[in-house]
């Protein structure tokens, strides 16, 4: 798992020439938050911003992961590179998790040009957000055109990963009353393109002119969110959301957003990567015993949460 | 911070039976135990098997068959997997498996062989000293 320096510098040059096993396992060196990950990122990165970032989220249940394949295919047709990182939930409570995107997207395994890493949310202290941007980049570098990021549009984690990409798709299907809820929620205005998935199903036509109208008093710029109207199972709409996808890319490009979201994501990714740091500095190892201690004191009233922060990291520095 | 490693598993069911009860109850076993647990779901080619575990760079693979195919599809697996470079996955296996087949799944790289009646727990304790994670 853990590799020397010279053999990072291999695997680097490798995932550049876009071989998949050496692509894994710096994937693997990022999510276990490994020094190697931190190592092989630095030396990537200079090599990303090629790939188009898609976020694709939605509730649980309406069809994300099929409709995250039956895309990948539609780009594959348009002879692209496809990079998917599918999202699942860990559990709070053993910090396992079942991820089982793959699932549905079956029939993608006999193509190499597509490559699929499924991503627990973990209870990650680092930052999912930092990770998740993380492996994104390094499926970039590894020369993929465009990179599928699908979550479940549950938790603050989740919308900040969705908001990390440059199109973001807000999936809806008909009948589930909570999709309004899911707007009020705020999760409504990351969305660059609104898909209907399921839309062969009793009441995608009252969902349909529910969005229109939501989207007629809504502020959003120049930027006239289409609403798609999709069957994945069947691959109906797949092509004109792909071309919603590409049309957004054109305008992010055009109007000079593109440039104006990368400033923002990269300062986000900052922001992000200041966290994970600091808790990586702070919270493990001597710190984690430290930790131990301080919540103790503070959970007999003995200190405030604040100073026991301030103790945390000023006995760090002075360590340090 | 959680400084020790996630073990990540592919649960897979090669074959044509569509019996995945098995193989879904290890495969929550497992997450219980705190591992992630990718799982593909019914009647997976060997060539699927051998992409999963490389896309999701797993530690462990397990398979669960009961059609009896075992003897065909398991080597079909193992060398899908030697083709892709994944050469370094502890690999077990469960399901409807005679005594008689061990000796050849061992030679294979199969080092447990749980068969109906194991426990969850023997799994899980296989799986932890196996890859060497704090138990």
């Amino acid at each position: 798992m853990t590799a020397a320096s010279n053999d990072i510098e291999g695997y680097i040059e490798r995932v550049l020439r876009g071989e998949r096993r050496p692509l894994s396992r710096v994937i693997t060196w990022v999510q276990e938050n490994l020094p190697e990950g931190r190592e092989a990122v630095r030396a990537l990165f200079r090599h990303t911003g090629h790939a188009h970032t898609v976020g694709i989220t939605g509730s649980a249940g309406s069809g994300k992961s099929t409709l995250t394949g039956t895309l990948a295919r539609e780009e594959r047709r348009r002879q692209r590179g496809v990079g998917i990182v599918a999202v699942d939930p860990s559990s709070p409570f053993t910090g396992g998790a079942i991820l089982g995107d793959r699932i549905r997207m079956q029939d993608l395994t006999g193509d190499e040009g597509i490559f699929v890493r499924s991503m627990a949310t973990r209870q990650s202290l680092g930052g999912l957000t930092a990770m998740a941007a993380d492996v994104i980049s390094v499926m970039d570098a590894s020369g993929k055109d465009i990179v599928l990021v699908e979550t479940v549009g549950a938790g603050q984690d989740e919308v900040d990963i969705a908001r990390t990409a440059q199109t973001t798709c807000l999936v809806l299907t008909p009948g589930a009353g909570d999709d309004i809820q899911t707007m009020k929620a705020g999760i409504m205005e990351i969305a660059d393109i609104l898909v209907v998935n399921k839309a062969d199903l009793a009441g995608a036509d009252i969902l349909m002119s529910q969005l229109k109208a939501l989207l007629s008093y809504s502020e959003h710029g120049d930027w006239i969110i289409p609403i798609v109207r999709v069957v994945s199972t069947r691959g109906e709409g797949i092509p004109e959301l792909a071309d919603a996808i590409d049309h957004h890319r054109e305008y992010l490009e055009r109007s000079g957003k593109l440039a104006q979201r990368r400033l923002e994501r990269s300062r986000h990714q900052i922001v992000e990567a200041v966290r994970a740091e600091v808790m990586r500095r702070y919270l493990s190892g001597e710190g984690g015993t430290q930790l131990d201690e301080l919540a103790r004191r503070v959970a007999e009233r003995d200190l405030d949460p604040h100073s026991a922060a301030i103790e945390l990291i000023e006995g760090a520095t002075r360590a340090g | 911070m959680t400084t020790e490693r996630k073990i990540r598993v592919l649960i897979a069911k090669p074959g044509l039976d569509g019996h995945d009860r098995g193989a879904k109850v290890v495969a929550r076993a497992l997450r219980d135990a705190g591992m992630e647990v990718i799982y593909t779901g019914i009647r997976q080619t060997p060539q699927m098997i051998a992409e999963a575990a490389l896309q999701e760079d797993v530690d462990v693979v397990g398979l669960s068959i009961l059609s009896g195919a075992h003897m065909e599809l398991f080597p079909r697996i193992v060398d899908e997997l030697k083709k892709r470079g994944v050469d370094d996955v502890l690999l077990f296996a469960g399901g409807i498996i005679p005594e008689e087949d061990t000796p050849m799944l061992k030679r294979l790289g199969f080092k447990a062989v749980f068969r109906p009646g194991s426990s969850t727990n023997d799994i899980i304790e296989y799986v932890r000293s196996h890859v060497g994670a704090p138990a």
